[in-house]
């Protein structure tokens, strides 16, 4: 049951496309496209990572977002330090769900806002002492931190605050890596290019830290990169692997530590869910150790499968006998999951708007419950994510980069899907407008939906939000009424 | 009573503003007036001489140490010194680090908020830090700020390229607000025609030199004395030539929007009082053969 034709997509576009002034209209249609899987590349049809347009509505995040909130931020046993005026940290405490184990404020620290809270004297006289005296504080409260990140918000970048030296100093002092990242917020168009910074922060000051060291290899070492334990998502992707028999090295970087960060260079292959924001490092780690890496999906089954036996294929026959015999074990209960829920959302259409990763590696999750996306898009993705994307949608699904608060109302109008998958900016806008609405970022308090154990919170949840009875509930009582009313006149 | 007149100095740095503005706020103090100078430097120099000290302690600093400007009371940044004059230093950071700029506009909206700005004062002279090279230290010049600027320069190139940028920085704020060009000041170095010079520098500027401040080595005198001329030996020539900016300033009516030179005029008028070489054009991309070429051909 295809949503739209070819035609009527486009036409849709340039209906939506209409209200703009003819710049406008001329950047947001570089923006926008209608899927053909026989492309073999995006370039000619869709632009991406660019600077969004003055005036519309975007939900891009900045640098900072990207280093911090993402890549940095997970890790349980270092701290992160938000180096400048208090909001950036403040409003993003603990907000991405990155679950971990340990003991908040003794030996794990990720829901801790730490920063150092700038004041005018700090703009003014440089806050370089201030983070020195910052750093040595921490170092007394917090003694079982394994070191310590200093996220740059945007006034360390105007005022040209010197973070490396004092990080360099402070590293000697505490003898604990402090890593200095310039993830100043103004820096690029959205929090990719924080991911990048954060990558290559990563790069320069703790991959390399244990070369050369002593380490207990085995053949199915593998490292997870790019899973930040949402609601528990590397947990339930973790348990697979470690089934078929690989051993897990390091989690980058949801319920991670840095010591794995720095026994990854010994890994036999690296295995990258979130392909935007670890790409970096997982071609560096290529270049640098000639350790291969992996893109998996391991959302809903169809994408299990195919991802253990890929992973598999690195391995000898005893890790290929291992992925079928955890094909095999747990086939049932992913088959009895979509035999529950697949008569309640079949034929149901999705419409999506996430960040890098999520628009396109959901999508067979859906699939496998009979559901349909008809409409995805990224918030920062690159090209080489939309040649990803045109392989995993059917033909004529709409794609739409960056888009404008108006032109996803619009499409949304249009299209009638009846579920959206989005973020927290969107969901109130579309609950009012009747149409239920999961969060694709934090996973609205739930999780894991990855993997075995995933997949069935991921059917629950969005059955229980597409069948919800609320929804039959949106007229008001007045118009009931009418209703009735006509009804007994008739 | 009349009015509170504000003035800012600017100029390139070194040209003598810190020197020039105190001389002349003392003659000013005088002559009976009450004046108050704001110092927007980090160096903290610009009150030195009225104060006899190395250098005040700043509205920054002691933000710095209370921990914040709203932990400071006005008599705590101010001090007052010869003839009566009050005197404040905004204060910034060492070189290299932090944001003197921002310093600036901390300090200055400090005094407002306590009220520094009083009814019993006649003069504010702001002494501004060399270049404006960010918002901070056009601060100033904004809104209800200094009215009257005043450009401190000498026969030099540089000075006269520094004061016409400055009128391009003014201009900006003068189309959007109150804030007028009231002169430029020739702080003398003996350059060749310098009076001439400046004179129709100003003329094409639009403005006017309002002084021409003669160089007196008393001016060194008093200052390695931490003086001014006027306070060191008030019947120095040099004192009367203060006295003399000092009444052109008082009685000055000539407030404009300046018209900024392009550099193709401002060079002219160098190379017209021979101050910049006129430049041989044909001489471009030549490589030494070719030139040594041309000679031949030439002599031959």
């Amino acid at each position: 049951m295809p949503a739209l034709t070819r035609e009527e997509t486009e036409a849709l576009i340039a209906e939506v496309l209409e209200v703009y002034p003819d710049k406008a209209k001329k950047d947001r249609a570089k923006h926008l496209m209608v899927n053909d899987k026989t492309l073999e590349s995006s370039k000619k049809c869709i632009t991406s990572n660019r600077k969004s347009l003055p005036g519309v509505m975007t939900m891009r995040g900045c640098a900072y977002a990207g280093s911090k909130g993402v890549v940095w931020g997970p890790i349980k046993d270092m701290i992160s330090i938000s180096h400048g005026p208090i909001g950036c940290g403040q409003y993003a405490r603990a907000g991405r769900r990155n679950y971990y184990v340990g003991t908040t404020g003794v030996d794990a620290f990720c829901e801790i806002n730490f920063t150092s809270d700038f004041q005018e004297k700090d703009i003014v006289f440089g806050g370089d002492k201030k983070l020195a005296k910052l750093i040595t504080e921490i170092e007394t409260l917090f003694p079982l931190n394994k070191g310590i990140s200093v996220q740059s918000e945007c006034p360390v970048g105007l005022i040209g605050d010197d973070i490396e030296a004092v990080s360099k100093k402070a590293a000697v002092e505490i003898g604990k890596p402090v890593v200095p990242v310039r993830c100043e917020g103004f820096r690029g168009v959205s929090q990719s290019l924080g991911h990048h910074i954060a990558n290559d922060s990563v790069r320069d000051w703790i991959l390399s830290n244990r070369d050369g060291q002593p380490f207990e290899k085995t053949p199915y070492d593998v490292a997870i990169l790019g899973d930040y334990n949402i609601g528990g998502d590397a947990w339930a992707s973790r348990i697979l692997l470690e089934e078929m028999g690989l051993r897990v090295v390091a989690q980058w970087s949801g319920d991670g530590t840095l010591a794995e960060m720095e026994n990854t260079p010994n890994v036999k292959l690296n295995l990258l869910h979130c392909y935007r924001s670890m790409n970096y490092i997982s071609r560096h780690m290529e270049e640098k150790y000639g350790i291969p890496w992996l893109e998996y999906n391991f959302f809903g089954p169809t994408k299990i499968k195919e991802s253990l036996r890929k992973i598999a294929s690195f391995f000898d026959d005893k890790i290929k006998e291992g992925a079928e015999r955890v094909i095999e074990k747990y086939t049932p209960m992913m088959e009895a999951v979509i035999a529950k829920y697949r008569p309640r959302l079949e034929g149901k259409k999705v419409m999506l708007y996430v960040g890098g990763l999520r628009p396109r590696h959901v999508v067979g999750a859906y699939e496998d419950l009979g559901m349909e996306v008809v409409g995805t898009g990224y918030e920062f993705a690159h090209n080489d994510d939309y040649d990803r994307t045109i392989k995993d949608l059917g033909d004529a699904t709409l794609i739409y980069d960056d888009v404008t608060g108006y032109e996803f109302e619009q499409f949304v109008e249009a299209m009638k899907p009846d579920l959206i998958g989005s973020g927290i900016k969107e969901k109130y806008v579309f609950h009012k407008m009747g149409i239920p609405f999961r969060q694709l970022h934090s996973w609205d308090y739930s999780g894991p939906y990855h993997g075995v154990d995933g997949f069935a919170v991921f059917a629950r949840d969005m059955d229980m939000t597409l069948n919800n009875p609320c929804w039959q509930k949106l007229t008001p009582p007045w118009l009931e009424k009418h209703e009735e009313a006509e009804k007994d006149a008739a | 009573m009349a009015k509170l007149r504000q003035c800012a100095i600017y100029g390139k740095g070194g040209i003598g503003k810190s020197t020039t503005t105190q001389n002349l706020v003392s003659a000013l103090a005088e002559a009976g007036h009450r004046v108050m100078i704001v110092g927007c430097d980090p160096k903290a120099d610009s009150t030195r001489l009225i104060l006899h000290s190395k250098a005040q302690t700043t509205v920054m600093h002691l933000a710095a140490a209370a921990g914040s400007v709203e932990d400071l009371e006005l008599e705590d940044v101010m001090a007052v010194g010869y003839g009566g004059v009050k005197c404040v230093e905004s204060g910034g950071p060492e070189p290299g680090v932090g944001c003197a700029g921002r310093g600036v506009i901390t300090a200055i909206n400090f005094l407002e908020e306590e009220g520094a700005y009083d009814e019993d004062l006649d003069f504010v002279f702001y002494d501004v830090l060399g270049d404006v090279v960010c918002g901070g230290f056009a601060m100033p010049i904004r809104e209800n700020k200094a009215q009257e600027i005043y450009i401190v320069c000498s026969g030099e190139m540089m000075a006269m390229y520094a004061a016409n940028n400055i009128c391009k920085g003014i201009v900006k704020y003068a189309n959007s607000g109150s804030v007028r060009l009231a002169g430029l000041i020739c702080n003398s170095r003996n350059t060749d025609r310098e009076d001439d010079l400046i004179e129709a520098l100003a003329a094409k500027l639009g403005t006017q030199m309002i002084h021409f401040v003669p160089r007196d080595n008393v001016v060194q005198h008093a200052e390695i004395r931490r003086m001014t001329v006027i306070e060191f030996d008030p019947k120095a020539k040099q004192a009367d030539e203060y006295r003399e900016l000092a009444r052109k300033v008082v009685e000055n009516k000539k407030f404009i929007i300046p018209v900024p030179l392009e550099m193709e005029e401002l060079e002219e008028l160098l190379m017209e009082f021979g101050i910049m070489e006129v430049e041989d054009e044909t001489i471009i991309g030549k490589t030494a053969a070719e030139l040594a070429a041309e000679a031949a051909a030439a002599v031959a």
